[in-house]
């Protein structure tokens, strides 16, 4: 019955999972470590460094902004889409297919859903946790000038729950450590050519196509207009798709979980 | 007054009532169109050799794999549409502990606590007592992973009773576990049945089966071939006595001939011949007066495990 119904059941108890994964979190906190300096180091040399030599970047008629104000917001993107990433895969298949937690949790009032929506908020807000503290840094480095960039916070939770449920997803077929270097190859490129170093319009209109069909130039483009007080009725557009992509991905994910570890 | 009552009200109602219910993975039947009954405050048993379905059947009545076919109500409820319900009044310890390792042990019961939606104050009040029961109070603090097999396996048993389960699954309880280990498991068990909860094991030890079910049904290859009392059991699919012989001898076979019409039934063993008897000195007399000599003769009770290799046969199941 499960099957035929678009969404698995659960019993509105994801934040019992999201409660297990914080105290497990309060040990292991220094992994955060790591994943709010990455940006940071990009930052620097990137927006900084290599600022120096590209000068201003025009991002709009007539107006041009330093180089490190243009990167800022892509590189907020990112992280929100690392964060979620890194641990609704790895983290996510371990639980899944080694600590096995996920068959304990299921003997209780939980259900597939549950699972998914708690791990997929957890992932999130981790992504969260990121870009935040990527923002205050951005601040004192003076590459934030306008106050909509605090919108910029809730657009990395859209971030992060779109990346978040859809690695989650891709993680359920995994068979091996050795895929997650599939992950890799999808994040890599896409952290490096969704418009996050240099505009869009650097591409031929061809390419523009393709750049805009992969979800992190939406992240990107989206906290750009928020970072940078550009904000028109474009930015509907990213957020009704990284929305459908968050709601696909927890519905996905649901189902899986239904078929692996409820048969 | 004109309040409805409570579908498992009823004391003479069974809490799990299954009908024709199937297990099928493709073309495999896992679980062949068995018929249970067990009824409140009872040890319950499935026994069978590996592959015989019992763990496909203790996961139907779970609520963690949907029957393909037949009835299935627990507590008077189907499991198809009041899963989470009836999982609220399960304690389930599952064949391999699943315990989270990444927690302490009184995390481990606060956050499982959780899952059935208690206080944080209820389930730190309920880890302290369950600790005590599992009598692993001064271990509350350590992390899971070093533990002994049967202190993760009594954890895993606290855990299960978290939500005052009234029914308790266990899959293979002492599987792996020393002989003592085995014991205090089994005396912590007595307790949960004296204190009214239902239990349901699966076991392939025989011993394990006698000292705790009252009533148990010997599955092979998904079906039922015998159920009752282990008592009853012996009664019904063994005799009372076994009579052992040994011979000098590379094939027990040769000596069948010997010891014809002594026993209602003789079963040859590599190493000796099983001769099943209501009275096995009389079969011994019987043996002396014919002359025949075994290296020894040894006469024992049946024993459930004589039911069980008669039910199942001596062919190695994988």
């Amino acid at each position: 019955m499960a099957r035929s119904l678009p969404l698995p059941a659960g019993a509105g108890m994801a934040r019992m999972l999201v409660e297990r994964n914080y105290r497990s979190f309060r040990r292991t906190w220094t992994v955060l470590v790591s994943g709010f300096f990455e940006p940071v180091f990009f930052l620097f040399s990137m927006g900084v460094g290599i600022g120096a030599l590209v000068g201003d970047v025009e991002v709009g008629v007539g107006r041009t902004v330093p180089y490190a104000v243009f990167v800022a917001p892509a590189l907020l993107a990112a992280s929100a889409m690392n964060g979620a990433v890194f641990d609704s895969t790895t983290n996510v298949f371990f639980k899944l297919k080694y600590a096995r937690l996920y068959d304990s949790v299921l003997a209780t009032p939980l259900g597939p859903r549950d699972v998914a929506v708690g791990e997929i908020t957890w992932a999130l807000l981790r992504g969260l946790v990121y870009s935040g503290a990527f923002l205050v840094v951005a601040a004192l480095a003076g590459a934030v000038t306008t106050w909509t960039a605090l919108l910029a916070v809730p657009a990395a939770t859209l971030i992060g729950w779109a990346f978040a449920s859809i690695g989650m997803a891709t993680t359920t077929y995994m068979r091996s450590w050795a895929d997650f270097d599939f992950v890799q190859l999808a994040i890599l490129p896409m952290f490096l050519f969704s418009a996050t170093f240099y505009p869009l319009s650097t591409y031929p209109p061809a390419l523009q196509w393709v750049v805009q069909a992969t979800p992190l130039y939406h992240g990107v483009a989206m906290v750009r207009d928020l970072m940078l007080g550009t904000v028109d009725q474009g930015i509907l557009v990213h957020v009704a798709y990284l929305a459908a992509m968050g709601a696909i991905g927890t519905v996905w994910t649901s189902r899986r979980i239904a078929s692996l570890l409820l048969r | 007054m004109a309040a409805e009552p409570l579908p498992a009200g009823d004391p003479a109602e069974p809490l799990i009532s299954a009908r024709g219910l199937v297990k099928t993975f493709g073309d495999f039947t896992a679980v062949d169109a068995i018929d249970v009954d067990v009824r409140p405050g009872e040890a319950f048993g499935f026994l069978g050799p590996n592959g015989a379905g019992k763990s496909s059947t203790m996961k139907m009545i779970g609520c963690v794999s949907p029957p393909s076919a037949g009835s299935l109500r627990i507590m008077g409820l189907d499991p198809a549409t009041h899963g989470p319900a009836i999982r609220a009044r399960l304690g389930v310890v599952p064949q391999r502990d699943t315990l989270d390792e990444e927690l302490t042990v009184e995390e481990n019961i606060w956050v499982y606590g959780r899952y059935f939606g208690l206080s944080r104050s209820e389930v730190r009040r309920r880890a302290a007592e369950l600790l005590e029961f599992a009598q692993l109070a001064e271990r509350s603090r350590s992390v899971v992973e070093p533990l002994s097999g049967g202190m993760k396996r009594r954890l895993t048993i606290a855990r299960a009773l978290v939500n005052q389960p009234r029914i308790l699954l266990l899959d293979e309880p002492t599987t792996g576990l020393d002989p003592q280990a085995r014991h205090v498991l089994w005396d912590r068990l007595f307790r949960l049945k004296r204190e009214g909860v239902t239990l349901v094991l699966t076991t392939h030890y025989m011993d394990e089966a006698e000292q705790l079910c009252d009533r148990l049904v010997v599955m092979d290859h998904g079906r039922i071939v015998a159920e009752g009392s282990p008592r009853s059991l012996i009664e019904e699919h063994s005799t009372r006595e076994v009579l052992e012989l040994r011979f000098d001898s590379d094939d027990h076979r040769e000596h069948l001939a010997a010891v014809d019409g002594v026993a209602d039934r003789v079963e040859v063993l590599p190493d000796r011949l099983l001769l099943y008897t209501a009275d096995g000195e009389s079969a011994q007399a019987e043996l002396g007066r014919r002359g025949v000599e075994p290296l020894s003769s040894l006469v024992r009770r049946s024993t459930l495990e004589d039911v069980f290799l008669h039910l199942t046969g001596r062919t190695l199941v994988d």
